[in-house]
């Protein structure tokens, strides 16, 4: 096994932004942790102490071998296991549209860590518009799905995300948006495919 | 008594012909192995309040010691099981390591890397002291006079077994079931000689319903008039019903009923004319058949006093039980990282007391790995071939190997294989 495969040296740029905004050293927990990618990547270059949850069997044994402490659960049951602000910052990336109760979710986040971070797919992308008025519901690179077989069940645009945190008393501290990789810093709503939150709890 | 001797004997080395022995190895095994048994003049105080004047244990060792002896894994074993963890014994090439699927060359806890050490528990019957031994005090069989045990109490027996290795501190200790207790026993009791520690669908403590099965189970013993109060040995007899009815209670609580269901459903063993009943109180069904042969089996080669003597050290545990009934704060002195595996149809330790403990080690800012294998074979599933657990397992001792310096893996076999 290499050292790459454990800890990459290099993360996709919403991956990199998310860790931008992580103290060295604090204590992290990422919510659908994937293969361990993110938590690997914060353990190696900015040695944090991290948790991950995930559910899926082959994306836990993924994050064994990448040396990251995960925990099998399903998000949908809460965050039991985890004390109040039990971790400096806990991460939901490109999870919250899939999940059947998003403001349960939220309000956990804002329980167990005092910083929260949330991306997900951004419905307000403008081609999404293009597509609902030709007839046929958007298909993007951040959704890939067809209406009848997709996970995303909860989409929102940047605004709407921006009320339910206020809704929330999540004080947004830091916005990043993205299209195929890049950064997109201009006509955010309209032009990004994909948001990233980061939040202080209440 | 002629029983019991004859299982004491069966884990005694007897000299195989090299040739014929070699011949039959399977990759991934780690062979021909035989025990060796180790004396403890030093007198054990136990939990009880009791001493035990000296004792032995049962062990095998399989791998290397490294120089630096960072490189030892001590096994636990559960109720039934003993020191015989891995490969083929040579005293009997049938008799295979209860958990030879986990533990070998290439295999989840690989001994090209690592140097895992079984141990037979104190009170047991296969060559550690325990109830069948003589007493030297009186030349006897201990019997009803061998000494109540606790987990805490083989802990304390296994830690001067590190000691007789040199081994200041193990990379891990691992167990399933009760050994799970005695490894999370281990991380508490002598934190600084724990490197990782591994639970496999285990509990922090018995449940009302669990010592029930169990007090069950003892009644069964105690209640069968070949019993003799303990001392049976004297007369020549086993309480061998009362003991087969034990382990046939036991057995159901090993299996789902999902598991049940598919293994023996409703048939029926031998049915009369046209599939009828006998209408009778003889075996009618397949599952009755197999509860029955199991407890047989068990009885001709397991000690009556030792079931009940293990079964009474599983009620006792709970390290909680000092600390107000809170698992975080008993589980505080812990140094180790953990990983624990639970079997969603596991409904003797479900998953929920394995996430009590995850809860516990999280609350101590404890590193904690949890993986919750959807399995249908029950509590039996820690001694199965799952892919996923083993997965698990082995990239979590992969990751104990890189973080000590150790080897990389050279080959993979067995489950994952």
């Amino acid at each position: 096994m290499s050292q790459e495969a454990v800890a990459p040296r290099h993360v996709r740029a919403d991956l990199a932004r998310i860790a931008s905004w992580i103290a060295p050293r604090s204590r992290v927990l990422d919510l659908g942790c994937g293969d361990g990618t993110l938590l690997a990547y914060l353990q190696a270059n900015k040695q944090v102490i991290g948790a991950g949850v995930e559910l899926s069997d082959e994306l836990v044994i993924a994050s064994v071998r990448r040396g990251v402490n995960v925990i099998q659960q399903n998000l949908e049951d809460g965050l039991a296991l985890f004390d109040d602000k039990q971790f400096d910052t806990v991460v939901l990336s490109k999870t919250l549209q899939s999940m059947h109760n998003t403001e349960h979710i939220l309000r956990e986040m804002a329980r167990v860590a005092r910083y929260g971070v949330v991306s997900f797919p951004n419905f307000g992308y403008w081609p999404h518009g293009w597509s609902i008025l030709r007839g046929r519901m958007p298909v993007s690179d951040e959704m890939p799905y067809q209406w009848f077989d997709t996970p995303n069940i909860h989409l929102c645009t940047l605004r709407d995300f921006e009320d339910l945190a206020a809704a929330q008393q999540l004080r947004i501290t830091h916005l990043a948006t993205f299209n195929r990789n890049k950064e997109v810093k201009l006509l955010q709503g309209w032009r990004s495919t994909l948001a990233v939150y980061r939040f202080e709890s209440p | 008594m002629a029983e019991i001797t004859a299982a004491q004997l069966s884990s005694i080395a007897v000299p195989v012909a090299p040739a014929q022995a070699s011949g039959d190895v399977p990759p991934g095994s780690v062979g021909i192995v035989s025990p060796q048994f180790i004396s403890f003049d030093q007198p054990l105080a136990l939990a009880s309040g009791q001493v035990l004047p000296s004792y032995e244990l049962a062990v095998e060792t399989y791998g290397t010691l490294n120089e630096a002896r960072s490189n030892a894994v001590l096994v636990c074993h559960a109720l039934n099981a003993s020191h015989h963890v891995a490969g083929i014994a040579q005293s009997n090439p049938k008799d295979i390591g209860w958990w030879d699927n986990m533990v070998g060359p290439g295999k989840a806890l690989d001994t090209d890397r690592f140097f895992v050490i079984g141990v037979n528990n104190l009170g047991s019957c296969f060559g550690s002291t325990g109830p069948a031994s003589i007493n030297p005090g009186t030349g006897k069989p201990w019997g009803a006079a061998f000494p109540v045990l606790t987990v805490e109490d083989w802990v304390h027996a296994q830690a001067r077994l590190a000691d007789h290795f040199g081994i200041e501190k193990f990379a891990a200790v691992m167990g399933g079931s009760l050994g799970g207790m005695q490894a999370l026993s281990w991380a508490i009791t002598c934190p600084e000689r724990v490197g990782h520690c591994i639970v496999v669908a285990s509990t922090p403590r018995l449940s009302a319903q669990n010592i029930g099965f169990n007090e069950v189970a003892r009644r069964s013993i105690i209640s069968d008039p070949d019993f003799h109060g303990g001392d049976y040995y004297a007369q020549d007899v086993v309480p061998g019903q009362g003991l087969s009815v034990a382990r046939m209670i036991g057995h159901i609580t090993y299996l789902s009923d999902e598991d049940m269901a598919a293994k023996f459903g409703r048939a029926q063993r031998a049915p009369a004319a046209n599939g009828e009943f006998h209408y009778g109180y003889d075996v009618e069904f397949e599952v009755e058949s197999y509860l029955r042969y199991q407890g047989e089996k068990f009885s001709r080669y397991f000690d009556a006093n030792s079931y009940l003597l293990i079964t009474r050290a599983l009620d006792y545990f709970d390290p909680s039980r000092n600390c107000g009934g809170d698992l975080a704060k008993a589980l505080q002195p812990a140094l180790a990282s953990f990983l624990l595996v639970s079997f969603t149809t596991d409904w003797r330790f479900p998953p929920e007391r394995s996430r009590e403990i995850v809860r516990a080690l999280l609350k101590n800012k404890r590193p904690v790995t949890y993986a919750e294998i959807n399995a249908p074979h029950g509590h039996d599933a820690f001694l199965l071939d799952d892919a996923r657990y083993h997965s698990v397992v082995q990239g979590y001792y992969d990751r104990i190997a890189a973080g000590l310096g150790l080897p990389e893996r050279r080959r993979v076999t067995g489950v994952l294989a």
